[in-house]
């Protein structure tokens, strides 16, 4: 590598628990340079993580070998990626703790959400009465939070205009955690369902669920957690989550992109009318009207994507041979690490949790009289890859007085190094657009 | 390293000292773009005179906004370029400015193009970065827009008369 690492004095960083230089060797893409010949330094897993060697070879084992559409047709090739697809399935279910006919295959995240939104709102025209249970109308309250990524806010405001259902949302507190203190009032006993991210994207905060699934039980409203950045970085057992619905996608999670999951408890599942209609998802269909199959076929209309899926069960695997626990250790390790660095920066500051505690590997800051765009160019140009902007949680920065903010995210991939090279980035930055000397 | 080549010392300037910055009066239009992609915003007023011909002119384009040193400096160096000409002519130095943001990093574009941007033809750089191209444009987009609603307000004032908002 070509940067120049300026380690302060002092005691160096303890190991990491994973083994960075083994596990980069998996990712081909990391061994790549940029910009005129500098390492990648990729802190932008949080938008979408490399893929290891391992989950593009079963990508293509299942092309080149058992490419078919399963669920369909009574050839060897149907049978076989039938089989794989279903087995991926058991794969990624166990990987939360949940049976395989509890996990559905949508596109990603966003798609996850919709669907729960849309079932709930067709619920209210549904023919069939049992269709009908989770209906949402007038009177009904969504809740959410103020630090839901886009993808966890739009489809509930959307829900709430079809539906005539009031969007409520718990507040933020300065040091980027939930506001908590009106939580009995928000959520009440019109509350159909609460919507809550585990982990922020920009902010990095864990929020506390078990206080809010808590009091969604209390009033019977259902329970969605987005866990699109907190299933890739630690281990989620669904029994102990105590929600209706989790939602997590592929791409952020070492595996392909097109591939997400929505769990669901699966009696809640069966009462929900589905949301895309078509091929595969029926049990009887007549001109004159059709029924259709149970969860989770109910669910994944048309052709799925399997190679996907065959991708992300490697991905899960990955993930488990490393060992969840070790990866969110590893996160954490470097996340206080960088905290630090950046702590020694003048003119940087962290937007959200100060510290480690009930915190993620997801780092946002300003930097003092640059602008973020102008940052994330600097870093580009040393070859670091982060994320600049609004991250998709435009409340949030808005909610923190900042047009935008510089967001590095971390993964299994990620070493000290990486972290020096950040940091030697924004000083460079601040050198580059003479801001290091005003303070 | 390939900074230089994007934040020419011209960019720079502007950044840091930009010329016609802040929102006055007269004007005839108001309008206000962002860019959704990293929340970047501008609020652009334009303010038309006759000429002794009849023609309106571009008599002050008056802003506030915020966004990186591309997008601050960008509005700067458009402010210079346009006050004083007709809006066809301010149009078509909008033209001649999105030719350059799609050369792609050909210099021999910005070379044609020297005496119609004057300064704006420093952000030549940046069309080698597809990703702040739209942080280079948003204010020629507004001026478009706001020129446009200006010019349909009905008659632009006269060099003694007063305005619509």
């Amino acid at each position: 590598m070509t940067q120049t690492v300026s380690r302060p004095a002092g005691t160096p960083p303890a190991p990491l628990p994973l083994d960075v230089e083994a596990i980069r060797a998996d990712f081909p893409i990391l061994s790549r340079t940029v910009r005129d010949g500098k390492r990648l330094v990729y802190l932008d897993s949080g938008a979408t993580s490399q893929k290891p060697r391992q989950v593009l070879d079963a990508e293509r084992w299942f092309y080149e070998n058992i490419n078919a559409a399963p669920h369909r047709g009574a050839h060897q090739l149907a049978e076989e990626a039938t089989g794989a697809y279903e087995a991926a399935r058991a794969t990624i279910g166990a990987f939360i703790g949940a049976p395989e006919r509890e996990i559905v295959f949508t596109r990603n995240s966003t798609e996850a959400i919709n669907l729960v939104a849309y079932a709930l709102s067709n619920a209210a025209t549904a023919k069939e009465p049992e269709f009908r249970t989770y209906a949402v109308g007038q009177g009904d309250e969504i809740v959410v939070t103020e630090m839901e990524h886009h993808a966890n806010l739009l489809p509930w405001q959307q829900l709430c205009e079809r539906t005539g259902a009031t969007l409520r949302w718990l507040g933020l507190t300065d040091d980027g955690r939930l506001d908590l203190s009106d939580l009995t009032t928000v959520i009440n006993e019109r509350t159909a369902l609460v919507a809550v991210t585990q982990q922020s994207n920009i902010l990095g905060t864990v929020n506390p669920l078990g206080e809010i699934t808590a009091r969604a039980r209390e009033v019977g409203a259902l329970v969605l957690v987005d866990g699109a950045q907190s299933v890739p970085h630690q281990p989620i057992d669904v029994a102990e989550l105590d929600a209706d619905f989790l939602v997590f996608s592929g791409h952020k999670m070492l595996g392909p992109t097109g591939v997400g999951v929505l769990w669901g408890r699966y009696d809640v599942l069966d009462k929900l009318p589905p949301f895309l209609t078509g091929g595969s998802m029926i049990e009887v269909v007549r001109m004159e009207g059709s029924t259709f199959a149970a969860p989770p076929q109910r669910f994944e209309a048309g052709v799925p994507m399997t190679a996907q899926v065959i991708g992300l069960a490697a991905a899960v695997e990955y993930l488990q041979e490393l060992g969840m626990d070790r990866v969110e250790e590893h996160e954490k390790a470097l996340t206080a690490y960088a905290l630090d660095r950046l702590a020694e920066i003048p003119g940087v500051t962290v937007i959200g949790p100060p510290d480690t505690v009930a915190r993620g590997g997801a780092i946002s800051f300003t930097v003092e009289g640059i602008h973020p765009h102008d940052v994330g160019q600097v870093l580009d140009d040393h070859g670091i890859a982060v994320r600049v902007g609004h991250h998709c949680a435009w409340p949030v920065v808005r909610r923190y007085g900042v047009p935008a903010t510089t967001r590095a995210t971390f993964y299994v991939h990620t070493g000290y190094d990486d972290i020096d090279a950040l940091a030697d980035g924004i000083r460079a930055a601040q050198k580059f657009f003479g801001t290091s000397e005003v303070r | 390293m390939q900074l230089e080549s994007m934040y020419q010392d011209i960019i720079l300037d502007h950044y840091r000292n930009p010329h016609g910055r802040g929102l006055r009066e007269p004007f005839e239009a108001e309008v206000h773009h962002v860019n959704p992609t990293c929340g970047d915003e501008v609020t652009l007023r334009v303010h038309l005179e006759n000429d002794a011909a009849g023609d309106p002119i571009v008599s002050d384009v008056s802003y506030e906004g915020m966004g990186c040193s591309i997008s601050q400096a960008s509005v700067s160096a458009m402010y210079d370029l346009v006050i004083g000409k007709t809006v066809p002519q301010a149009l078509e130095a909008g033209e001649h400015f999105m030719t350059l943001m799609q050369a792609k990093g050909d210099m021999s574009v910005a070379e044609k193009l020297e005496d119609e941007l004057e300064d704006a033809v420093a952000f030549a750089g940046v069309s080698k970065y597809p990703a702040r191209i739209k942080c280079a444009l948003m204010s020629w987009m507004a001026l478009k827009d706001a020129s446009a609603r200006a010019l349909s307000v009905a008659q632009p004032a006269t060099p003694t008369g007063g305005h619509t908002a």
